[in-house]
C-alpha cells in the first residue's frame, strides 16, 4: 500500500449510472484541504445516481477526513443518488460512526414575520428603542441621583458611617496621582491660548490684555471643563471598571448578602473623594495655565510685572469662585456617572469595556449639559 | 453501520509506546521549586491522571507540559519532540498534537460555541468554511452539544461549557487531551457524564488523555494509570493503576489522601 503524506482523489465515471471515485494517501486537516473543492465540485456535477467511493488507499483520516466522506454522502443525498464507501479501515469507519452528523445545523433566523417587518423599519425602530432606553436610563438616573443624595446628606450628618480611610485613598488616586497631567494640561492650555492670541492682538498693541483673556477664559471656563474632563477620562472610567469587575465577580451580589449597601459601601467614598479634590486640581490647572501664559508673554517682550498686574486687576473673585463652584457639580457627575455605569455593569467578557465606555461618553455629555446650565444661570444672575 | 472494533487490543497494542516522556524535571517559579526530580512517561491511547492536593504542583505539571511554562531544569518530550526546546515551527507542530481544556472552560465569550470550536481550524487549516462548519458541529455531535452550536458561552451550564472545552480542544484532532480539574464544580451526575465522554473519546478516537485532577471518583472510573504529587515532598509519591494506589499503597500521604476522600466509597469496597 502507498503510503504518502498528500491526499489525492481519482474520478472515474462508469457505465450504468455508476461512478467510482477513489482516495488516497492521507484526508487529515492540513491535506484534506487541497481535495475538499475540487473533489466535491466533480461530484456535484456528475449528479451520478450510484457513486462507490473507494478509500483503501487512505493511510490516514481525522476528523477533516471524515466531513469530506459525509460531504458526499451529502451531495448525493441532495439529488436522490447513492454512495458506497469500500475499503476504508475499520479503525477509519468507527471514527466517522462516531463524529459523522446527518446534517449541519443551520443559525438561528433572526427574525419572524413580525420581527422581519420591523427590522425593515430601521429608522423609526432604531428612534424607537433609543427613546425607550433613553427614558429608561433617565429613570434610572434619577432614581439613582436620589438615593445618592440622599445618603450622602445622611453621611454627612452621621460621618462615622462613611468609610474615610478608603475615602482617602480614592483621594489620593483621583487627586495627588493626577496633579503631574493636570498641571502639564493647564500649562499647555495656557501656552496655547496666549499664544494664539498675542500675535492678533499686538497689531492693534494691546498684547498686555492677553493676560485678562487667558485668565477670565482658565477662571470661568476653561480650568473646571478641563480638569473635569480630564477626571471624566481618568477617574470616572477607573470607577466605571472597578466596580464593573466586581459586579462581574459577584462582589457587589457579596456585599448586598452580607447587608451591606453598595452605595453606602462603594458609590459615597468615590462621590467624596471626587468632590473633595476636583478644586483643588481645578485650581492648580488654572495657576499652571497662568504660568504657561506669562512665560509666553515674557517671550514677547512684556515685562512679567506688567503680566502679574493684568492678572491682579483681572481676575476677580467672583471669576474664581464661579468657577469652583462648577467644579463639585462636575465632580459629583464624573464620581457618581462613572459608578452608576460600573454597577450597571452586564455579563461577558466585553461588559466592564461597555461599561466604562459609556462612563466616559455620558460622563463627558453630562458635563457640557452642566457646564451650558452654568452659563445661564451665571448670566441671569449677573456673574 | 457500526463497527464493532477490540478496543482492549488496540489499547494494549498501543499503551507501550510513550508518547509523553518527563525526564529529571525541576518546575517553580525563579527561585522558588514546586516540584523536583519528576520521571514519567504517559504511554499512547492511555488515560493519565496526576493527582494532587491543593497547592501540591498539579497545575505547574501541567503548565510545563503544554509549554506554558518553561521547566527549571529537566525535559519534556511530547511525541519525541522536546517541547521545553522547541521554537518557531516545530513548537508550533507540537501544539498541534496537543489539545487543552481548561478549568474554566476558558471560551471566547464573545464568540458562539460553534466560532469557538472553528476558530483553531479557521487560523490554522486552508479547510473550506463548509469543511470547517462540519468538523466543528461534528466535534460538538462527540460531546453532545450538536443542539448548542449556537448558543453564547454565557448561556452553557458548568457541564455543557466543560464539554464545549473539549469539543475546542478536539477541533485539531489531537494525539493527547490535557484535561485541568475536568470535574470541578460539577454536581456527581454531571461529572459523571463527563468520565463518561472521556471513557468514550478515549475509546472510540484513541485519544492519549492527561487528566490533572484531585477528584478520586473520577480518576477510579476513567484513569489507567495515576501519578500522585505532594506539596511537603514537592516530588512524585506514587505511581500506578487508581487500584493500586486504593488498596496497595503504604505511603501515608496517599493512604490518608485516599481515604479522606474516599472513605465511604473504600469502606463499601472492602465489604
Amino acid at each position: 500500500m502507498e503510503d504518502t503524506d498528500k491526499a489525492a482523489f481519482d474520478f472515474r465515471p462508469g457505465d450504468h449510472g455508476q461512478a467510482r471515485l477513489i482516495l488516497k494517501g492521507r484526508l487529515d486537516r492540513d491535506t484534506t484541504a487541497s481535495i475538499w473543492r475540487d473533489s466535491t465540485q466533480v461530484v456535484r456535477q456528475a449528479r451520478i445516481p450510484r457513486l462507490v467511493v473507494q478509500a483503501g488507499e487512505v493511510v490516514y483520516c481525522d476528523g477533516a477526513g471524515v466531513a469530506l466522506l459525509a460531504e458526499y454522502k451529502h451531495i448525493q443525498r441532495e439529488h436522490g443518488g447513492q454512495i458506497e464507501i469500500q475499503g476504508l479501515r475499520p479503525q477509519f469507519e468507527q471514527l466517522m460512526a462516531v463524529l459523522e452528523i446527518d446534517h449541519l445545523v443551520a443559525p438561528p433566523k433572526p427574525a419572524g414575520t413580525i420581527t422581519s417587518f420591523i427590522r425593515h423599519a430601521g429608522f423609526v425602530l432604531n428612534l424607537g428603542q433609543w427613546t425607550a432606553g433613553f427614558v429608561r436610563s433617565m429613570g434610572t438616573e434619577t432614581s439613582f441621583t436620589g438615593e445618592v443624595f440622599a445618603k450622602l446628606l445622611k453621611a454627612l450628618t452621621h460621618p462615622r458611617g462613611l468609610r474615610w480611610k478608603e475615602t482617602l485613598i480614592i483621594a489620593e488616586k483621583a487627586g495627588a496621582n493626577a496633579v503631574a497631567i493636570t498641571g502639564l494640561l493647564g500649562f499647555l492650555i495656557g501656552t496655547i491660548l496666549a499664544f494664539q492670541t498675542v500675535a492678533a492682538m499686538r497689531q492693534f498693541g494691546a498684547e498686555v490684555f492677553v493676560a485678562d483673556l487667558v485668565v477670565i477664559v482658565l477662571f470661568r471656563e476653561l480650568g473646571p471643563l478641563i480638569t473635569a474632563v480630564l477626571l471624566t477620562s481618568r477617574t470616572g472610567s477607573a470607577f466605571a471598571a472597578e466596580l464593573g469587575t466586581m459586579k462581574v465577580n459577584e462582589e457587589i451580589d457579596a456585599l448586598t448578602t452580607m447587608g451591606l449597601d453598595p452605595v453606602q459601601f462603594l458609590v459615597l467614598p468615590r462621590i467624596i473623594a471626587v468632590i473633595g479634590v476636583i478644586p483643588l486640581l481645578t485650581m492648580f490647572n488654572m495657576l499652571m495655565g497662568l504660568v504657561g501664559c506669562g512665560l509666553v508673554m515674557v517671550s514677547w517682550d512684556i515685562p512679567g510685572a506688567i503680566f502679574m498686574d493684568r492678572i491682579r486687576y483681572a481676575a476677580t473673585l467672583t471669576d474664581l469662585f464661579g468657577g469652583l463652584a462648577k467644579t463639585f457639580v462636575f465632580g459629583a457627575l464624573v464620581a457618581g456617572i462613572g459608578c452608576l455605569r460600573g454597577l450597571q455593569t452586564g455579563v461577558g467578557p466585553t461588559a466592564v469595556g461597555d461599561s466604562t465606555t459609556r462612563a466616559v461618553v455620558s460622563g463627558l455629555i453630562a458635563i457640557i449639559v452642566a457646564d451650558g446650565v452654568f452659563a445661564v444661570v451665571y448670566y441671569f444672575l449677573g456673574i | 453501520m457500526r463497527l464493532q472494533i477490540n478496543h482492549q487490543k488496540l489499547k494494549g497494542q498501543m499503551a507501550d509506546e510513550p508518547i509523553i516522556e518527563v525526564k529529571d524535571l525541576v518546575a517553580g517559579y525563579e527561585d522558588t521549586v514546586i516540584l523536583q526530580d519528576i520521571n514519567f512517561e504517559v504511554r499512547r491511547g492511555e488515560v493519565f491522571a496526576v493527582l494532587g492536593g491543593s497547592g501540591s504542583g498539579k497545575t505547574t505539571l501541567l503548565k510545563n507540559m503544554i509549554g506554558l511554562q518553561k521547566p527549571l531544569r529537566g525535559v519534556i518530550l511530547i511525541d519525541g519532540t522536546d517541547v521545553v526546546a522547541a521554537e518557531g515551527e516545530e513548537r508550533l507542530r507540537v501544539l498541534k498534537k496537543i489539545g487543552v481544556a481548561y478549568q474554566s472552560g476558558a471560551l471566547f465569550g464573545s464568540m458562539s460555541v460553534l466560532t469557538n470550536v472553528a476558530l483553531p481550524l479557521e487560523e490554522f487549516t486552508d479547510l473550506p468554511r463548509r469543511a470547517i462548519d462540519m468538523i466543528a458541529q461534528m466535534k460538538l455531535k462527540a460531546v453532545g452539544l450538536q443542539g448548542a452550536a449556537y448558543k453564547m458561552p454565557s448561556e452553557l451550564s458548568g457541564g455543557m461549557r466543560k464539554r464545549a472545552a473539549i469539543a475546542r480542544a478536539l477541533a485539531m484532532d489531537p494525539k493527547i487531551l490535557f484535561l485541568d480539574e475536568p470535574s470541578a464544580g460539577l454536581d456527581p451526575i454531571t461529572s459523571a457524564q463527563l468520565d463518561e465522554l472521556i471513557l468514550q473519546l478515549s475509546r472510540d478516537l484513541q485519544i492519549t488523555f492527561v487528566i490533572v485532577t484531585h477528584e478520586l471518583p473520577s480518576i477510579l472510573t476513567v484513569a489507567d494509570r495515576v501519578i500522585m504529587v505532594d506539596k511537603d515532598a514537592r516530588t512524585v509519591i506514587a505511581t500506578g493503576t487508581p487500584q493500586e494506589l486504593r488498596d496497595q499503597s503504604a505511603n501515608p500521604v496517599v493512604r490518608r489522601f485516599f481515604n479522606r476522600q474516599l472513605g465511604r466509597d473504600v469502606r463499601i469496597d472492602n465489604g
